[in-house]
């Protein structure tokens, strides 16, 4: 076909035009086409030079210009995304007349808008001021009792993912109040695994992403198991086995910024490349154990990629042997949770991405990096 | 009463003085009301009961887009009830870093370049989404992405060999049937009269469906529903008054009236081919420049209509036919240079009244030009040539239209 500049197009439906173009093309081509085909190898060329020579500074180089420009103003915001990683809520704790751990959690409901990408504000609703909300951490057996109130402007539960009456299960008629209202849920840490609790009232779709969800962690009691006792005791928050684990929580989430019903923006713990822009700190030598949910809504599946490495997933976190050993990706579709543990011991230090393996994701904000280092000063 | 008429026929000099005293007063006092009802709205702000907690309304319009060795550059016209924040940019589903100049909220009217380091593939399609403070989005798709033409001497050349193939070339060859037709009996004049009316025709509703799809492109703040009416009315009785300082036009004159309508729809229609090849909206084969020639070649005919009873000179052949296909070249140059949907628009329905002038005009014409009157419009011929007209234009069109 002939070739005519910038004016030869095939996809606008002008192959016909294309077809006695061959034989017509004497009457306007004289004039332009050296010029304009000159022009189109110069554009190329020089296209090409561009790409390859400027790299921008920073770790979002690694995808080149394509991260969210800015910061977020985390002081506004009221929570950091660094310290969404390791801050567990482990309650206030007391013992029941039987000796048994009584476990209590204060949680609000709270409207705010939080800044989810530099300048991209969000009316969130949220549990405690932020998103994703506490990540709550008990052992398996202990009695738990969840003190919820709801100071938003719509009605709200906790729903928790757990083993329950249908009394405490956050479901409207049972434990969902309005604004201004109280409810305490109460029921035993059971079974052991990576949970997460999250708002029922409806429409479930809405209350969801606007941000009322977050991890319920229940550690393994090792006295339950017995022949696996060391792995539960690297899993329960507090014994010397759990100390050299590096363990970080991980909410995979989204936001539909203009309820088009499509997340604008994509993420893991709220804030669109937080973790590219601010590696995690990993010394090589200690495991790593990540407490992952997806809470992706509009989206079916979620999943995570590790780069350079592999590693072991606990579906659910409900056993103690991975349900998946020695792989790179995971997937969760919506709800579903679970550990990944993994180490670096063997690996030169360095920057490891992390990210879902739909590139849609990632290059809408969910994407991180993992800086392993020898050791943090 | 009595006592002001009094005054007056005592001393007319200083009634007047008082008098136009009085209305500049009476001018004043209006102006001063709206200052402090301005004031007391600043100040006071008791509308600020009708603020129901909802974000502000936002609107961004997506003026040029240029594709260059360096990325993307989008011009966007903020719209809203307050300036606008751009705070992320998206292309194809990806955050992607940009810079905007001038930086910082866009206030309602006013534009902003967005420029995307962005490495756009040749010939494919992309999708720009811009997301404000708010999480609004707003969406802008590049058809087919090509990078925009060098402005050199040999890219404006070419343009405007193309405006020349696709306007003045068919004009031109349209009047080489002067010769042939003027031979014509009153039948065969009447013919060429309606044909030329049939063809306006059809250049009239086609100017005004593109100057409405056009206005609609357009940013909010321009109305652009209500700029097509009137800029088509004003042009229209404009034209008409000027026509009609010396009586109705006819010989030269219609011809040229014909020639200035003709050629305000050419410089419409370069505006808007440029812009397409800017953007890369349109792609053009050698078929559709063809299709344009065969389109415009009756309009050289109805130009030379009215010139059927006259000699008129060969330079005003060249005339006419420069000041009806020469504005395509012009069109063409300022469409790729600098586009914006409002002034295609704008110059479209400026042709368009134009049109409907010499649609008005060459029709009395052919009323008067042998005392029939209104029978004149309703004779076999003139109905031949009128269907023939739209006819002939509606048939070439559809080999130009994608």
């Amino acid at each position: 076909m002939t070739k005519w500049g910038p004016f030869e197009i095939t996809r606008r439906g002008l192959l016909w035009g294309g077809v006695t173009a061959a034989g017509g093309s004497v009457i306007a081509a004289s004039g332009s086409s050296v010029a304009q085909s000159d022009h189109l190898a110069d554009h190329l060329a020089d296209h090409s030079a561009h790409t390859a020579a400027s790299p921008l500074p920073g770790h979002g180089s690694a995808h080149g210009a394509m991260i969210t420009v800015g910061e977020v103003d985390e002081t506004r915001n009221g929570f950091e995304t660094a310290k969404l990683l390791t801050e567990w809520d482990t309650g206030t704790v007391s013992r029941l007349p039987d000796g048994r751990v009584l476990r209590t959690f204060e949680v609000e409901g709270v409207d705010k808008e939080i800044e989810i990408a530099p300048g991209i504000m969000f009316p969130a609703w949220t549990y405690n001021g932020r998103v994703p909300g506490p990540s709550l951490r008990a052992t398996e057996g202990d009695r738990l009792r969840i003190v919820f109130r709801n100071l938003g402007s719509h009605p709200h539960s906790m729903h928790f993912h757990g083993i329950h009456a249908a009394r405490m299960d956050g479901v409207p008629g049972a434990g969902l109040i309005d604004p201004g209202d109280e409810f305490v849920y109460e029921f035993d840490a059971r079974p052991f695994g990576c949970h997460l609790y999250h708002c029922h009232a409806l429409p479930l779709k809405r209350h969801i992403q606007k941000g009322m969800y977050g991890l319920f962690v229940i550690d393994p009691d090792p006295e339950r198991h017995p022949e696996l006792t060391d792995i539960a005791r690297s899993r329960l928050l507090g014994a010397p086995e759990n100390a050299e684990w590096q363990e970080f929580a991980m909410v995979m989430n989204g936001f539909d910024t203009n309820f088009d019903n499509e997340n604008e923006v994509y993420a893991v713990n709220t804030v669109a490349h937080a973790y590219m822009k601010r590696p995690i700190r990993i010394v090589r030598d200690r495991p790593v154990r990540i407490y992952l949910a997806n809470v992706v809504e509009f989206d079916p599946i979620n999943s995570f990629h590790l780069h350079g490495n592999f590693f072991d997933y606990f579906d659910q976190g409900t056993t103690l042997t991975p349900t998946l050993k020695t792989v790179d990706l995971i997937t969760q579709c919506q709800a579903q949770r679970g550990i990944i543990e993994f180490s670096f011991k063997d690996h030169e230090p360095g920057l490891y991405m992390f990210h879902p393996h739909q590139s849609e994701f990632t290059e809408l904000g969910w994407s991180g990096m993992f800086d392993v280092v020898e050791a943090i000063a | 009463m009595n006592e002001v008429s009094r005054i007056a026929a005592a001393d007319p000099v200083v009634h007047r003085a008082r008098k136009s005293r009085a209305a500049l007063l009476w001018l004043i006092l209006p102006m001063a009301a709206l200052g402090l009802a301005i004031v007391w709205l600043v100040a006071a702000n008791p509308l600020s009961r009708f603020g129901n907690g909802a974000p502000p309304v936002e609107t961004l319009t997506f003026e040029r887009t240029i594709l260059s060795d360096d990325g993307i550059r989008v011009l966007v016209r903020a719209g809203g009830s307050q300036p606008m924040t751009i705070a992320q940019v998206q292309v194809d589903d990806a955050y992607w870093q940009f810079t905007q100049d001038p930086p910082g909220p866009i206030s309602r009217g006013s534009t902003a370049w967005i420029h995307l380091p962005f490495p756009w593939v040749l010939g494919e399609a992309h999708a720009i989404n811009i997301v404000t403070n708010t999480g609004a989005t707003f969406e802008h798709q590049i058809a087919v992405a090509v990078p925009k033409p060098a402005h050199n001497a040999t890219s404006l050349l070419s343009q405007a060999l193309l405006g020349v193939l696709v306007g003045l070339v068919p004009v031109a060859i349209g009047m080489t049937f002067y010769p042939a037709l003027r031979g014509v009996g009153r039948d065969g004049m009447d013919f060429l009269l309606s044909l030329t009316v049939g063809l306006l025709a059809f250049l009239l509703v086609d100017a005004t469906q593109e100057a409405f799809e056009l206005a609609g492109e357009a940013a909010a703040i321009f109305q652009g529903q209500a700029m097509v009416w009137l800029a088509a009315a004003a042009s229209f009785l404009l034209l008409m008054a000027v026509g009609r300082r010396q009586g109705a036009p006819s010989g030269l004159a219609l011809a040229t009236f014909i020639a200035l309508g003709i050629g305000l729809h050419n410089l419409g229609e370069g505006l808007a081919i440029g812009a397409a090849f800017a953007t890369g909206a349109a792609g053009l084969g050698s078929f559709l420049v063809l299709g344009f020639m065969a389109h415009n070649i009756t309009e050289g005919i109805g130009i030379s209509a009215p010139l059927l009873k006259k000699r008129p000179a060969l330079w005003a052949f060249a005339a006419l036919a420069l000041l009806a296909g020469g504005p395509a070249v012009v069109g063409l140059w300022i469409g790729s240079l600098a586009y914006a949907p409002q002034w295609s628009a704008l110059a479209l329905s400026v042709g368009a009244g134009a049109i409907l002038q010499v649609m008005v005009e060459v029709a009395a014409y052919l009323m008067r030009s042998d005392g029939r009157g209104t029978t004149a419009l309703l004779a076999p011929a003139t109905v031949a040539g009128l269907t023939t007209g739209v006819a002939f234009m509606y048939g070439t069109a559809m080999l130009v239209k994608v």
